[in-house]
C-alpha cells in the first residue's frame, strides 16, 4: 500500500504518488492510520524499518502506517514530551530499566495479551525479563546485539599471542603486547558508556549475572568485598598500563582508529562498532572476536546484550493496530528479515541469523548459550546511578588509587538515588 | 503642551486627554508583553520548580528546600561552582589582552585593516567550531598540542583528559574569541580618544605606561566598562565549549553550573527536573549580583553621577 503521510522521502516522490492516488481518495479515507514515532535515523536502521513497514502495509492493507523519524539521540528527549503531549501508536525505545521511568508514570500500555496471545513467552524467552515490570510485558523486542572482545588478527599473529579462553591468558597476552609497544586494550571513554561495557563484563565474570543484576539493581553496597575483587581484576589491566592512555579524552570511534591502525589489539565493544572497523579497513581476515575470558571458572557465563523494543503509549489513538503491529514484529520470519538489514540479531528464537557474518554467528551461538543476558549498565541501573557509576569507571582507569574513593561515593549516590 | 482652547466643547474623548500618557505604554507593550513571556514567567517557574521533585512525567512532588539541602552536599555542585569561579576569574584576562592588542593594532600602516579583520576571525566563527578545533589541537596522539609536548618532554600531555589542566584548556580556548571581542569594543573605544588631549600630555612630558594610565585609559572608560560587562556574562554563561570540548569530563571536573543544570533536567541521565531548577536559581542568584551593579552603574552615570 502506499502512503501520502511520510514526513521523510523525497517531496517529489510524494506529489506524484498523491496525484497518482487523488482517484482513490474514498478508498484511502476508509484507511487506518497508525502512526510510528522512530529514532531509526541512521542509514542502516532506516532503510531496515522502510522496508519492515511496507511489508506490514502489504499484509494490512487497510492499514496507513505513518513514520515520525526523530534523529537518534535528540529522540531520547523527545520521547518525554510527545508521550504526555501528543502521543504517537507506537514508539522505539529500550528494554530493562530504562522503560521503568515511563512504565510507572503510566505512559506505556500493558501488552502481555498481545505476549499470551502469540505464544511470545516462548519465542522470545532469552527477552522476557527484561520486558517484564510487576509479571506484566510493555512491549515487545525486536532487535539486540552482543558485547564482547574484537581484535586485531594480525598483531596477535606479529606477538605470537593466542587467542585467550581465560583472564590469566588476556593479561599474558597484554605482556606480549606491551613489549612489542602496542596497546593491549584500547576504549574511547569521553562519552563514558565504554567504560561501562568494561565494568559489566568484569563484574559478571567476577561474580555473575545474579550479583551483577542485583548491584545494577541497588540492592548492594558499592563498597561491598565481591565489587572491590571486580575492581581488583579490572586493576589487573589499569596498573601495569595495559590499557590506552588517555582514554578519558579519545571518542570511541578513535579508539577503534588505534585497532585499525594497529596500535592496539583489542577493544571490548558492542557489534555496532564492526561496521566502523570496517571502515577503518579491517576486514574478516584481520578483524577477529572472542567472548570475554573466563575470570572466576566458577561462575556462569552471562553476556551484555542490549535489546531494542517497540511500545505502544498509554495515550494511543489506535491500540487495536498497534498490537497488531506488534505481534507481527515478534513474528520470526520478520525478525529474520529485520535483522539482516539492520546487521544484528534477531531476538524470536525461531528466527534464523546471517551465517555469512562471522561476527553475528559468533554472538548468536554466544548469547544463546549464555546463562543469562544484562542490558548493559545504563540500561539496567537507574540513570543517576549509571551517569555516576560511568563517571566513576573513568576515574578508575585514569587514577586507580583512588578507587577507595571512588567507591565510597558511589555507596552514598546509591543510598541517596534508591531511598527515593 | 500649550492650553488650546477647546473646539469640541467641554467634554474631550478619555483617548484624546490621556495619549500623552498612553501612548509610550502601547509602543512599550509588544516588547513588555515578550519580555514578561519569555522571561519574567519562566525565571518565575523556575524558581517554583525548584521547590518541587519532577521527573517530567509524574506529578510533580513538594520537596520544599530539600533540593537545595541537596546541593549544598553535593559534591558535584561545588566543583561546578568552583570551575565557574576558575573560569570569571581567568576570563578577565580577556579585557587587558584585548587592550593590549587593540592598542598594538591602532596604527596606520598599509593592510591594518587586513590585521585588525584577522584578529577579529575567532569572535566571528561559532563557539562550537572553537571548541572542536581545540578539542583537536589537545587530543591524544594526534594532537599538535600533545606532539608538541612530547616532542619537549617526552611524554605527551592530553590536556582534556587531565582533571587539573581541562578547566583551564577550555578557558584558553573560551579566551581566544573573547579577546578578539575585547579587542574590538577598545578600538572602536580608541577612535574616539581626543588626539588635543593627548597632544597636551606629550607637551607635559607624558609617555609611556603614564600616558597609558592617567590619559587614554580614562577616555576608555566606556568600552571598559562594556568589555568587563560582556566577559562577566560570557564566563558565566560557558556552556557550548564544555559541552563540545570535554562534556563535563575527566570524570566530570570540567562541568560548570549551566552544563551541570542541563545535564541533571534535561541530558540523557538526567530529568530532575526540581534538581535542575535549583542549579539554575543558584546561577540566576550569581549573575543578578553583576547585573546589578552594572544597571546601577549605568543609571548612576546616566543621572550625571
Amino acid at each position: 500500500m502506499l502512503r501520502t503521510s511520510r514526513l521523510t522521502g523525497p517531496l517529489g516522490t510524494g506529489l506524484i504518488l498523491t496525484a497518482a492516488l487523488l482517484g482513490a481518495t474514498s478508498a484511502m479515507a476508509q484507511q487506518r492510520a497508525l502512526v510510528f514515532n522512530t529514532d531509526t535515523s541512521d542509514p542502516a536502521p532506516k532503510a531496515a524499518f522502510e522496508a519492515l513497514i511496507a511489508d506490514f502495509e502489504a499484509e494490512y492493507p487497510e492499514i496507513d502506517v505513518q513514520v515520525n523519524l526523530f534523529d537518534h539521540e535528540g529522540y531520547k528527549t523527545a520521547i518525554r514530551n510527545f508521550l504526555t503531549a501528543d502521543s504517537p501508536d507506537l514508539a522505539n525505545w529500550y528494554a530493562g530499566n530504562r522503560m521503568k521511568p515511563f512504565v510507572d508514570a503510566g505512559q506505556f500500555m500493558d501488552v502481555s495479551d498481545v505476549w499470551a496471545d502469540n505464544d511470545l513467552t516462548t519465542q522470545l524467552a532469552s527477552a522476557e525479563s527484561s520486558m517484564t515490570i510487576d509479571g506484566k510485558q510493555w512491549g515487545v523486542p525486536y532487535t539486540y546485539y552482543q558485547w564482547g572482545v574484537y581484535y586485531n588478527k594480525a598483531l596477535y599473529e606479529q606477538v605470537g599471542a593466542e587467542v585467550p579462553e581465560t583472564y590469566d591468558q588476556f593479561v599474558e597476552n597484554c605482556q606480549l603486547f606491551k613489549d612489542a609497544g602496542i596497546d593491549c586494550l584500547t576504549t574511547g571513554t569521553s562519552q563514558m558508556w565504554p567504560a561501562a561495557g568494561l565494568f559489566d563484563y568484569f563484574n559478571l565474570r567476577t561474580n555473575g549475572y545474579d550479583f551483577h543484576m542485583q548491584l545494577t539493581a541497588g540492592e548492594i553496597p558499592w563498597t561491598d568485598e565481591r565489587v572491590r575483587e571486580t575492581f581488583a581484576q579490572w586493576n589487573r589491566l589499569v596498573e601495569p598500563g595495559f590499557i590506552t592512555a588517555n582514554a578519558a579524552a579519545i571518542d570511541w570511534q578513535d579508539a577503534a582508529a588505534l585497532m585499525s591502525q594497529g596500535e592496539a589489539a583489542n577493544y571490548v565493544m558492542g557489534n555496532f562498532a564492526v561496521a566502523t572497523f570496517r571502515d577503518g579497513g579491517m576486514t574478516d581476515e584481520t578483524l577477529g572476536f572472542f567472548p570475554f575470558p573466563t575470570i572466576n571458572p566458577d561462575v556462569e557465563r552471562a553476556e551484555d546484550a542490549p535489546t531494542d523494543t517497540v511500545h505502544i503509549p498509554a495515550g494511543a489513538k489506535n491500540p487495536e493496530d498497534a498490537k497488531l503491529f506488534l505481534a507481527y514484529l515478534a513474528r520470526a520470519d520478520v525478525q529474520t528479515k529485520l535483522n539482516t538489514a539492520l546487521g544484528q540479531l534477531p531476538v524470536n528464537n525461531q528466527s534464523t541469523v546471517d551465517q555469512n557474518d562471522p561476527y553475528l554467528a559468533a554472538g548468536f551461538t554466544m548469547l544463546s548459550e549464555a546463562s543469562g543476558l544484562a542490558q548493559f549498565f545504563d540500561r539496567d541501573a537507574t540513570a543517576e546511578m549509571a551517569a555516576s557509576g560511568m563517571e566513576g569507571f573513568q576515574e578508575f582507569m585514569a587514577y586507580p588509587a583512588n578507587l577507595e574513593d571512588i567507591l565510597n561515593r558511589l555507596e552514598s549516590d546509591r543510598q541517596r538515588i534508591y531511598a527515593q | 503642551m500649550t492650553a488650546l482652547p477647546d473646539a469640541h466643547g467641554p467634554k474631550r474623548s478619555w483617548w484624546k486627554s490621556n495619549q500623552q500618557r498612553v501612548t509610550p505604554w502601547l509602543f512599550l507593550a509588544p516588547g513588555l508583553f515578550m519580555f514578561a513571556v519569555y522571561v519574567i514567567w519562566p525565571i518565575a517557574a523556575s524558581f517554583r520548580f525548584s521547590f518541587y521533585d519532577w521527573d517530567g512525567l509524574s506529578p510533580m512532588e513538594w520537596v520544599g528546600w530539600g533540593n537545595y539541602v541537596e546541593l549544598w552536599s553535593d559534591r558535584n555542585f561545588i566543583i561546578s561552582l568552583k570551575n565557574n569561579i576558575v573560569w570569571l576569574v581567568l576570563y578577565m584576562l580577556a579585557v587587558p589582552a584585548g587592550l593590549g592588542l587593540a592598542i598594538f593594532l591602532n596604527q596606520t600602516v598599509t593592510g591594518i585593516r587586513l590585521y585588525k579583520s584577522l584578529f577579529f576571525f575567532p569572535f566571528v566563527i561559532s563557539q562550537v567550531v572553537v571548541g572542536l578545533m581545540f578539542a583537536w589541537f589537545y587530543a591524544p596522539n594526534f594532537g599538535l598540542f600533545f606532539q608538541l609536548t612530547e616532542w619537549l618532554t617526552g611524554t605527551g600531555t592530553a590536556v582534556l583528559a587531565n582533571p587539573e589542566y581541562a578547566t583551564y584548556g577550555i578557558i584558553v580556548a573560551g579566551l581566544w574569541p573573547q579577546i578578539a571581542y575585547c579587542m574590538i569594543l577598545y578600538l572602536t573605544g580608541l577612535n574616539n580618544v581626543a588626539p588635543d588631549q593627548i597632544e597636551a600630555a606629550r607637551l607635559d612630558g607624558a609617555k609611556g605606561l603614564k600616558m597609558l594610565w592617567y590619559v587614554v585609559l580614562p577616555q576608555l572608560r566606556p568600552a571598559t566598562f562594556i568589555a568587563v560587562v560582556v566577559t562577566v556574562i560570557g564566563a558565566l554563561r560557558s556552556f557550548d565549549l564544555v559541552s563540545i570540548m570535554t562534556n563535563g569530563g575527566p570524570f566530570g571536573q570540567t562541568r560548570v553550573l549551566s552544563f551541570y543544570m542541563y545535564e541533571r533536567a534535561l541530558s540523557e541521565y538526567g530529568f530532575r527536573m526540581g534538581y535542575g531548577a535549583a542549579i539554575a536559581v543558584v546561577l540566576f542568584l550569581i549573575m543578578m549580583v553583576f547585573i546589578t551593579g552594572f544597571v546601577w552603574k549605568m543609571v548612576r552615570d546616566e543621572r550625571g553621577h
